[in-house]
This record gives structure tokens, C-alpha cells and sequence, in this order.
């Protein structure tokens, strides 16, 4: 083999080596987030439930029923806005875009809202009004973005316009509706927006779980045509790449893969923008290397801020939105100072 | 792979970038496009390469996937190595996992035209010579049977300049490519190309054999300059710019 090639061989094996740490990164701090909250239960108690070998009702309903669903939730929702934020980067060739950017999660807040004010009338829970409601706003805010570029080409700069548009229309329709709502329901709709794992099921994980497993090989399929795409349309274009086609396949691929994500957990921001700039500085921009990169990033950033959900004062749990931004700004500035601002 | 284009128009709003353009090609030949600053050359090279909507006919004798174009703009901010960057050129056999057919090709095509050694840098680092030998690297990766290049050596230094072009001309007579390169440098199309074409307001002014068109009436006309014409020791024309012609060149091209 010859010397290019074998150089190319010896960097992906690279890239391979650094996936596996973060990947080992996430293991550790998915045991940890499963070891730690305010029950204050050992390391050895949650071992036995897990292995089966505890048959103690309350250790087995906090482990079981609060801190798996939980821990996994968290892993699963990071991986999923780890994904999402890559190809959405992508597509758009702005580092500044995620489904928090872009109205799709301003959508989904909408909804989730309007669920909580409306949500008795229909005679539907709380617990299945809520996710039902944001996803189909998160879709419909996807809708009107991925309408407009259809209407009039799906260039990069249209799609964030419209975007931004969505983003102002949903957050000035969750004012209206926060400015009419009972006291109760206004604490329920802010407690949404913080973002949080606490209301997460195993049931509630396997959705999500699965909507991810389901877009992945549609994701993976234009593998090299996104990859193409961050020399520009022209090239792409040049290169076989039908560049309006794969920017609004790939826009609503993602889109409903947020909206099923942050339907459960609410609007959790940050880890969507940061873990795709951490993915290319690990693996560079050959997507099939940054997207499972973005989504193992993603996954060990929402994890260890569950962790830390718990550890910022003992015995109470901060939403997870909350934290996320607190840890992740000042990391994020860190990161683009250092890196003269060419993440 | 046989181009036969007639009547392309482009419009850009209410403005014809390239007006009823009529131009054929044939295999192993090489044709060289030149034209003052905003003329629709790299509109119209577009246009051929199918990135561009048109009006008209254009008509290749193969398949669309057989051109390799490669676009006037070499910046780019992604995160690839060169070689990955050449890798692309395959683009339309690549699969998740890369056949080592597919690796070869990009190899030798940064082999071919240097650049083997910068092949794990990646594109943002290097110069922008550099990201122009990439990038004709990767249009040969992709072995296409017609060659669109617009200013393919804009960046380069005059000695990378000769032997890229002398390179990409044995190319296209080995492997009997259809070549079509948009150029500034009038001496350096005389001596690449067979035939130039000439255009002025995205109109074809003139098409012909270098001696034919590198004439100081058709330059006067088509470039508003002054020019003595010299033939060189290897017979082609050698133009000798002399002067600007026109009070009113720059404010009407807006350059003021």
C-alpha cells in the first residue's frame, strides 16, 4: 500500500482511538449519573438492582423507574442534538445553527405550552398531551421553514431567515399564551422551557430511542454528499450532488428527530451547537467520522450535565437546560478564543 | 466527448450574462475562453458544466457525470484534508466504506499533478496555489471525459503555471478529453489551448485558432486595449499589451 493511503488508513484508525475514548468518557459518566442523586444510595445498591441480585422494592423503583430512565434519556437526547446540530451546521454552512437556532425548538416550547393551557379540555394527561403537542408544533415549525425553501430554493441564508422567523412567531405566541395562563400553568410552562430528564420513562427513551435508530441509515446514506457539501453548492453540485434535495431531505429528517427529542425533555439548548464544533476538531468533517462523533460528544455533554444537575447542590436537581448553559457557554467561548475563532 | 451548445442564454434579472452563445467541441480538443472582467466566461462554463440554469441547447455526447468542472473559487473553511478533499472526486462510487479503487484514483491524481505530499494537510492550511492544485487534483479523480476549468491557474507561480497547463494539455490529448478553460493570461491560452474563444458582453465575438484571434484589432475590440503581437520562437502569438484604450474604461466598468 502506498504512502497516501496508508497515511489515510493511520488517521482514521486515529479517529477510531479518539471515538473510543469519548466513548469510554460516556460509559463513566453514565455510570456515575446512574450512582449518584439525592437518595444518597451506594454505588454496590445500584449494582445489585441492575445485576437483579436486589429485590428491595424502593432501591429497585429509584434505580429502575427514576435513574435509569433518566441517565439513558439524557444519553439518548445528547446523541440525538449532537446529530441534529452536525447536519443542521452543515446543511446551512453556519456554525451557528441548531434546532435551538432555528425555531424548531421555539415550536416545540409553543406547543408543549399551549398543551399546558389547553391540555385539560381534551381530556388528555399532562404526561401524553405535552410531547404529542411539542412534536407537532416542532413539526410544523419545520414545516413553514422547509415550505419556504421549497417555495424559493432551499439556499442556506433562506432557510435561516426563516428560521429566525419561526423562532420570533413561536416566542411571541409563548408570550401570549404565558401572559393569559393561570399561575399554575405558567409555573409548569417555564418549569418545561428550563428543560428537564425528570419526567423521563424507559417507555418515553424508547421513542426517542427509536425515531434515532430510524433516521441514522437516512442520515448515513448522504454520508459523503453532506460531506461534499461543506466545499460549497457549486462544488457539490459539480460533483453529482443535488444540493436542494439533500438540504430539505436532510432539514426534516432532523427536525422531526428534535422534535421527538426535545418533546420529552423540553428545550435544552447549547449541547446542539457545541458538540458538533467538538466532533470536527476530534475527526475533522468527513461525516461519516463527525456525525457519530457529534452524537457521542452530545451524549457525554447532556450525561455529565445530568451528573452535575445533581452535584450543583446536593439533594436538589437543577433543570438540565439550566445547567447546560451555565457549564456550556464559558466552555464554548474557551473553545473559540483558542481557536482564534475557526472552530 | 463531443459539446455542441447553441443559442445558451443566461439572465441574471433583467441583464444577459451570456446572449445567444453558439459553440461546439470535440474530443481532444482544448478551448480556451477569453474575455474582459465580467464578459459570462465563468457563466458560461458554468452553464456546460450543468451548475447554471440556461436557456438553449447544450449537448454533450455522454453522460452529465462524465464532466469534471472545476469552479473559479478555491476558498474553503472545511474541516478536510486534501485528500479527502481529492477523495471527493469519486464522489459517485464512493460508499460508507471507501473501495481501494477509490483511494488509487485519488492518489495518483495528486501524484499526477504533485501534490502527494501535502495530501494530510488540511485544505484551510494551504496556500491558495496549493488549494488550486487540490482541487484540479480531485476533477481528475473523478477520470471525466470533458474538462471545465475556470482560471484553474489563477493562484499559482508562473513555473506552476507552465507545467500545470502542460500537464492538463498532455492529459487531454492522452486520454482525448474535451477541453474547456476559462483564462486571463492571453500568451498562456495561446500556447494551452487549439482554438480561443473570444467574449464580450456574453456574446461570442470571434472563435478560432490562437493566430486567428490574437490579433491587436480583435484585442482592441474585445478588451479595449493597445496590444503589439509578436510571434513567439515556437510559433505561437506573444501579445505585448501596450496601452488602455477609452477615457471612460473604469467608471463604465465600475472600477473607479
Amino acid at each position: 500500500m502506498s504512502a497516501v493511503v496508508t497515511g489515510w488508513h493511520v488517521a482514521n484508525r486515529r479517529r477510531a482511538s479518539l471515538l473510543a475514548l469519548v466513548a469510554v468518557a460516556l460509559v463513566a459518566s453514565f455510570a456515575v449519573d446512574l450512582a449518584t442523586g439525592p437518595a444518597m444510595l451506594s454505588i454496590r445498591a445500584v449494582l445489585l438492582v441492575l445485576t437483579g441480585q436486589s429485590t428491595d422494592p424502593m432501591l429497585m423503583a429509584i434505580v429502575q423507574h427514576l435513574r435509569l430512565p433518566i441517565a439513558l434519556m439524557a444519553v439518548i437526547v445528547g446523541a440525538t442534538l449532537g446529530v441534529t446540530g452536525m447536519v443542521m451546521q452543515t446543511i446551512l454552512n453556519n456554525p451557528l445553527a441548531s434546532s435551538y437556532t432555528l425555531g424548531i425548538s421555539a415550536g416545540a416550547g409553543f406547543g408543549a405550552a399551549l398543551a399546558i393551557v389547553l391540555g385539560a379540555s381534551f381530556g388528555l394527561s399532562d404526561d401524553t398531551a405535552v410531547p404529542l403537542a411539542a412534536f407537532a408544533f416542532a413539526t410544523l415549525a419545520c414545516g413553514i421553514v422547509g415550505g419556504v425553501g421549497r417555495l424559493r430554493g432551499a439556499t442556506p441564508e433562506l432557510l435561516v431567515l426563516a428560521g429566525i422567523a419561526c423562532l420570533f412567531l413561536f416566542q411571541a405566541l409563548l408570550s401570549l399564551l404565558q401572559f393569559i395562563a393561570s399561575p399554575e400553568s405558567l409555573q409548569q410552562i417555564v418549569f418545561w422551557l428550563f428543560g428537564s430528564l425528570q419526567r423521563s420513562t424507559l417507555g418515553k427513551t424508547g421513542v426517542v430511542a427509536g425515531v434515532l435508530v430510524l433516521v441514522l441509515p437516512v442520515l448515513f446514506a448522504d454520508a459523503w454528499a453532506l460531506t461534499a457539501l461543506q466545499l460549497g453548492d457549486e462544488r457539490a453540485r459539480a460533483l453529482g450532488v443535488r444540493v436542494d434535495r439533500l438540504r430539505l431531505r436532510a432539514f426534516v429528517v432532523v427536525s422531526l428527530l428534535t422534535g421527538a427529542a426535545v418533546a420529552f425533555v423540553g428545550t435544552i439548548g447549547f449541547v446542539g451547537l457545541v458538540a458538533p464544533h467538538i466532533a470536527r476538531m476530534l475527526v475533522g468533517e468527513d461525516q461519516r467520522h463527525a456525525m457519530p462523533a457529534s452524537a457521542l460528544v452530545g451524549a457525554l455533554l447532556l450525561s455529565a450535565a445530568s451528573v452535575a444537575s445533581k452535584a450543583i447542590v446536593p439533594g436538589t436537581i437543577f433543570p438540565i437546560g439550566i445547567v447546560t448553559a451555565l457549564l456550556g457557554v464559558p466552555f464554548f467561548a474557551w473553545l473559540v478564543l483558542r481557536r482564534g475563532g475557526t472552530t | 466527448m463531443r459539446l455542441e451548445a447553441s443559442n445558451v442564454n443566461v439572465r441574471y434579472g433583467s441583464h444577459d450574462a451570456v446572449a445567444q452563445v453558439n459553440l461546439v467541441a470535440e474530443p481532444g480538443e482544448i478551448l480556451a475562453i477569453l474575455g474582459p472582467n465580467g464578459s459570462g466566461k465563468s457563466t458560461l462554463l458554468r452553464a456546460l458544466a450543468g451548475v447554471q440554469r440556461y436557456a438553449g441547447t447544450i449537448s454533450w455526447a455522454g453522460q452529465q457525470t462524465d464532466i469534471g468542472y472545476m469552479a473559479q473559487d478555491i476558498a474553503s473553511r472545511a474541516v478536510l484534508t486534501a485528500f479527502e478533499v481529492v477523495l471527493l472526486g469519486r464522489m459517485r462510487s464512493l460508499g460508507l466504506r471507501v473501495a481501494a479503487e477509490d483511494l488509487a484514483a485519488a492518489e495518483a491524481a495528486m501524484t499526477e499533478i504533485g501534490v502527494a505530499e501535502i495530501a494530510h494537510r488540511r485544505i484551510g492550511t494551504l496556500s491558495g496555489g496549493q488549494r488550486q492544485l487540490v482541487f484540479i487534483a480531485q476533477v481528475l479523480a473523478g477520470n471525466p471525459r470533458a474538462l471545465l476549468l475556470d482560471e484553474p491557474t489563477s493562484a499559482l507561480d508562473i513555473a506552476h503555471q507552465l507545467s500545470v497547463l502542460a500537464l492538463l494539455r498532455t492529459i487531454s490529448r492522452k486520454r482525448g478529453l474535451t477541453t474547456i478553460a476559462v483564462l486571463h493570461d492571453l500568451n498562456a491560452a495561446a500556447r494551452f489551448a487549439d482554438r480561443l474563444a473570444l467574449l464580450r458582453d456574453g456574446r461570442l465575438v470571434g472563435l478560432g485558432l490562437p493566430a486567428e484571434m490574437l490579433t491587436a484589432p480583435h484585442l482592441a475590440a474585445v478588451f479595449d486595449v493597445d496590444v503589439a503581437i509578436d510571434a513567439g520562437s515556437d510559433g505561437h502569438p506573444v501579445v505585448l499589451p501596450l496601452r488602455a484604450v477609452g477615457s471612460d474604461r473604469f467608471h463604465s466598468a465600475g472600477l473607479h
